[in-house]
């Protein structure tokens, strides 16, 4: 029988010009193995594209995969353009080629944890689920 | 601070109808998911409903759907008209999870503000289509597409759930689809209004495209015929063509009253899998109805109850 109850809706994109989609591609993948509805976009993706995307297809998280060296400008400007439109409870996380001390940067200005090349699948999918869980605690007190 | 369910419908509603594009996302994730209240959403925007063009898009796997779709976006868009995207794909059976990949395609109408793209996994359901997938066109429809288009899974022979659900269906194959003999085959040939060969620039197309017309050209006197055209979707050869074919047909349907009648299917079938729903909730979803279920399970196995029995008095108490 079909179950529509809902699932963790993820978009995995590609931002700026580097074209190396293979870690994306497997992130995607072990996203969708561990029960989650990820929608892929490929590369290319401009901060606007990724944020229309995020918006239509009504995502808990975007991840973001940059191996350009250009995160410290990209993410905080697409954060920048989710929080505009009223999406400031998507997750935004992501990885790629990121010093510790930019992600420290990044954290405090909204952006969630960021992954280094070799990162475990494993533990991506847990701090995602993890903090769907925190989303829902917080969300039902406040209906209380 | 308490939050009232209704107020918050209420308030989704409102921004809705402003033209909203988040709030239309997030009323297709209420209706998508059966979020509390989402029939009462459905109910409220269903007068609105109507205007919308629904052409469904269907074929094998690797025919080039998503490619067709994003041309036909564009063709639309130089028409002038908003368009909505349901993009389905499977959902894994073994993980419950789903890569949803047909997005990737349609890079160049991204953030056209004319163009709404929705990514649906199928969630179990078996006929090419997400069970919610007439639900989200319904509120796609609601918030003033002019046009939707549904494009399927890939799909074989038999999950045909989207010539129930589109006023018009479009198969695309590929030269490398098969034989003469395939094309006779029951199901998906059927269902379309428009026959495609994609990808007409490999070997077989023209063998292909006459296979088809032999095809058609068998169908009895009397029964629609439908129309077989040649397509290079990559480089927009032939789409135009078959933009133009789409509203021809349509504006056939419409004057000959066979939309009305499409409709009218549709409509009763949805009736139908409304009222079910209903019932099955009423049956297995009720308060009491897991312990009922035991209950009656346990005397089967004691060999008190048939199935049969059983489920007659099942229907006696939830007043079936």
């Amino acid at each position: 029988m079909a179950t529509t109850t809902g699932k963790v809706r993820v978009l995995v994109s590609k931002c700026g010009l580097d074209g190396h989609d293979r870690g994306a591609k497997i992130i995607a993948a072990a996203l969708r193995d561990a029960g989650m509805e990820v929608i892929y976009s490929g590369l290319h993706q401009t901060p606007e594209m990724i944020v229309e995307a995020a918006i239509q297809e009504d995502v808990n998280v975007v991840g973001v995969s940059i191996l350009s060296g250009a995160h410290m400008t990209l993410l905080p400007r697409i954060k920048e353009q989710l929080d505009e439109l009223g999406a400031d409870d998507v997750l935004l996380t992501g990885g790629g080629i990121i010093p510790e001390t930019d992600m420290k940067t990044l954290a405090k200005q909204g952006i969630g944890k960021l992954f280094g090349p070799g990162t475990d699948t494993a533990e991506i999918i847990a701090y995602i689920e993890h903090w769907m869980k925190q989303k829902e605690k917080k969300e039902k007190k406040e209906k209380k | 601070m308490k939050t009232n369910p209704r107020e918050d419908i209420s308030a989704l509603l409102t921004r809705f109808r402003n033209g909203e594009r988040r709030a239309l996302a997030k009323v297709i994730s209420h209706v998508e998911d059966h979020r509390p209240g989402f029939e009462e959403l459905l109910h409220e925007i269903y007068p609105q409903t109507g205007k919308a063009r629904r052409i469904g898009l269907t074929g094998p796997p690797g025919a080039g759907k998503s490619t067709m779709v994003e041309r036909l976006v564009e063709l639309a868009r130089s028409d002038g008209e908003t368009i909505g995207v349901i993009a389905v794909d499977p959902t894994s059976p073994f993980s419950g999870g789903a890569l949803l990949g047909d997005r990737v395609r349609m890079s160049r109408v991204q953030t056209d503000s004319g163009v709404f793209i929705r990514s649906m996994a199928t969630r179990g359901s078996l006929g090419g289509l997400a069970g919610t997938t007439e639900e989200v066109a319904t509120v796609l429809d609601a918030f003033g597409m002019d046009v939707l288009l549904i494009e399927t899974v890939g799909v074989g022979q038999s999950e045909l759930d989207i010539a129930q659900q589109a006023d018009e269906t479009i198969v695309v194959l590929v030269p490398e689809s098969g034989d003469s003999v395939q094309t006779l085959k029951a199901g998906l040939m059927e269902i379309a209004d428009i026959l495609v060969v994609n990808k007409a620039d490999r070997q077989g197309s023209p063998d292909m495209v006459r296979a088809l017309e032999d095809m058609v050209g068998l169908r009895k006197p009397g029964d629609r015929k439908p129309v077989v055209l040649n397509t290079i979707a990559t480089n927009n050869t032939g789409m135009p063509e078959l933009w133009a074919e789409i509203r021809r047909i349509y504006d056939e349907l419409s004057s000959t009253g066979g939309l009305l009648s499409k409709r009218r299917s549709r409509i009763q079938l949805h009736l139908k899998k409304v009222v079910d729903r209903q019932i099955q909730n009423l049956l297995w979803n009720s308060s009491g109805s897991r312990e009922m279920l035991e209950m009656f399970v346990k005397k089967i196995e004691a060999e008190e109850e048939t199935p049969y029995t059983a489920c007659r008095k099942i229907m006696n108490h939830r007043g079936l």
